[in-house]
């Protein structure tokens, strides 16, 4: 079966900045691709470069066997987008704004009625799609938005970062819809986020990317395996000096510190916990907690990267917007 | 065909957008009211006409035009709010030309803007300036006319703009002197303007527009001060329209 997407060494930099670089991906049908990556790895220029909008530096790709650069058009009338950004004119109705994508996408005029009504039906928006946008919610409006990229029956659909900014409970519903959306219209999706639990639950497959490369691409089952054993989370109040102790006694540097605490995964945990105790007692180093669980896509990218993905994004804030998230948070 | 389509639907939402600010629908019969009755009645003495022409008639094209040139360039604005909100993506990766997404922009926003033309007309008519209502029907396709040239250059400017406050600015820098300098408040010729007022005058193309429309709407009254015969106005103005629809598909073409 031909790749859904296939890229070779697609390649694209602004000045000496590589914001993709060399990426290899292939990506079979039917199935979800998570791109997963702090801000900043080039998750959206790899999302925009496959969807046409942008053109790569060098290499090449091809989506559903259309190249991206050559036969651009056939590429945008066989993929579905959902933005990062919102991207709805909101001083239409829901209806108008579907009408409008089957009309931009050609969707033949006999066909539109129908299509639009079982879209609308699908993302429960059919008491509100008279209404004006600019009176609908967040989650709302997200949904308007994959139904509207599903409107002129894709085969890929692309999802950048699509929950960003919505509540837990429109999260788990989109999720839902993307899930359903999959196995219904047997679609290949694409997604990219920065969020760990999303990345999870949604994909087949996963990459992470940092700096433009893929670190490592595997499922999410195989990839929390790789790390073949637990996590323990201590809290102390001499963080660095536990950590040295450990890692000595380790003889391995496998441990990270992470929002004030010291994580170390090991094989056995249960083995591991007495033995750091004892490491901490003997050198007067008080423990405030001891935590023992199994890893998470959180410490894949960890381990893959070495630094946390929240990390990551706050420091890429620098100055006024800096200011401003942390004054959201 | 979908590129037939694609234009349609893109001209169908910026109607709908139009006729749903009511607020702008409503406001815009209060500038030329103004135009036409408190500054005509103050300048009629100021300007030498013809014995069968009043100054009431003069300018009643000359607002036309000018209310085409404002709203024309206020158009642009939607391209970036567009931008802003991000809609232009959606619109931007659609599988329709540049081309088609640049002229189903231009043609529905010129369409606003000869209906606030229209609404200048019937005022002028409702106020009782004596001029043959017949006239309405050759004077629409040329404010059609006009409206696509400076429809354009609004577009064309919001391409390259990145927000609404250097929008604004710059559409002040070109509205006025294209305004002032179209002879829509006064007579180019006859009168003693200075010679580099005329000159200047010339090479801007609402001129044109606006001489076209008194030749229309005035007839043979208008002859002895036209600017050019009909043919030569309406020739100016689709070579400017020509020229603007090429800048504006590359425009549009360039804009991410």
């Amino acid at each position: 079966m031909p790749h859904a997407i296939e890229t070779r060494q697609l390649t694209k930099t602004y000045g000496s900045l590589k914001a993709v670089d060399s990426l290899d991906i292939s990506v079979d049908p039917g199935e979800i691709f998570g791109l997963l990556g702090p801000n900043g790895a080039g998750k959206t220029t790899v999302v925009s470069m496959l969807c046409t909008i942008l053109k790569p530096t060098s290499g090449s790709a091809t989506v559903n066997g259309f190249d991206i650069v050559r036969e651009a058009n056939k590429v945008r009338k066989s993929i579905g987008i959902v933005f990062q950004d919102p991207s709805i004119d909101d001083r239409l109705t829901g209806r108008e704004n579907l009408f409008m994508h089957a009309n931009l996408f050609g969707v033949p005029a006999s066909e539109q009625k129908e299509r639009i009504n079982r879209i609308l039906k699908l993302v429960e928006l059919e008491d509100r799609a008279d209404d004006l946008l600019r009176t609908y919610s967040g989650g709302m409006r997200r949904r308007l938005e994959l139904g509207r990229g599903l409107i002129h029956y894709p085969k890929v659909l692309f999802l950048d970062e699509p929950t960003v900014g919505l509540d837990p409970q429109t999260r788990d519903h989109i999720w839902k819809y993307i899930k359903e959306l999959k196995q219904t219209h047997d679609i290949t999706v694409v997604l990219t986020t920065h969020y760990m639990d999303e990345a999870d639950r949604l994909s087949d497959q996963i990459a992470i990317m940092d700096h433009g490369k893929i670190v490592v691409l595997d499922t999410p089952q195989k990839l929390k395996e790789t790390l073949e054993g637990d996590v323990i989370t201590v809290r102390a109040n001499n963080i660095q000096a536990l950590s040295d102790l450990v890692n000595k006694w380790l003889g391995l540097n496998q441990t990270h510190i992470v929002d004030g605490a010291l994580e170390i995964t090991v094989r056995s945990g249960k083995a591991v916990m007495p033995r750091i105790m004892e490491l901490a007692t003997q050198n007067s180093i008080y423990v405030e907690s001891i935590l023992l669980r199994e890893p998470n896509l959180e410490d894949v990218f960890l381990h893959y990267t070495g630094k946390s993905i929240r990390e990551d994004t706050s420091k890429e804030l620098h100055g006024a917007s800096a200011a401003r998230r942390r004054a959201i948070k | 065909m979908s590129e037939v389509r694609g234009f349609y639907t893109l001209w169908l939402r910026e109607i709908k957008r139009f006729y749903r600010d009511r607020t702008r629908l409503v406001t815009s019969f209060i500038q030329p009211l103004l135009w036409l009755v408190i500054f005509a009645a103050a300048f009629a003495t100021r300007f030498v006409l013809p014995a069968n022409l009043n100054y009431q008639q003069v300018i009643l094209p000359g607002i036309i035009g000018q209310t085409l040139l404002f709203t024309a360039m206020f158009m642009g604005i939607n391209v970036i709010w567009d931008k802003e909100f991000g809609f232009m993506k959606e619109i931007l990766v659609a599988p329709i030309s540049r081309f088609t997404i640049f002229l189903g922009k231009m043609v529905g926003d010129s369409t606003d803007a000869l209906l606030q033309g229209i609404i200048v007309f019937v005022i002028g008519l409702a106020l009782g300036i004596p001029i043959s209502p017949i006239t309405f029907l050759y004077a629409l396709p040329i404010m059609l006319l006009i409206t696509f040239g400076l429809v354009s250059i609004g577009l064309v400017i919001a391409s390259f703009m990145g927000n609404l406050e250097g929008f604004g600015a710059i559409q002040t820098f070109v509205n006025l002197p294209l305004f002032f300098l179209s002879g829509a408040l006064f007579p180019l010729k006859g009168g003693s303007l200075p010679s580099w007022l005329t000159a200047v005058a010339a090479w801007n193309p609402l001129t044109y527009g606006v001489d076209a429309l008194r030749n229309v709407t005035l007839g043979a009254a208008w002859t002895p001060l036209q600017i050019q015969p009909l043919w030569i106005d309406i020739g100016v103005v689709a070579f400017f329209d020509g020229i603007m629809i090429v800048v504006g598909t590359w425009a549009f073409t360039r804009m991410k």
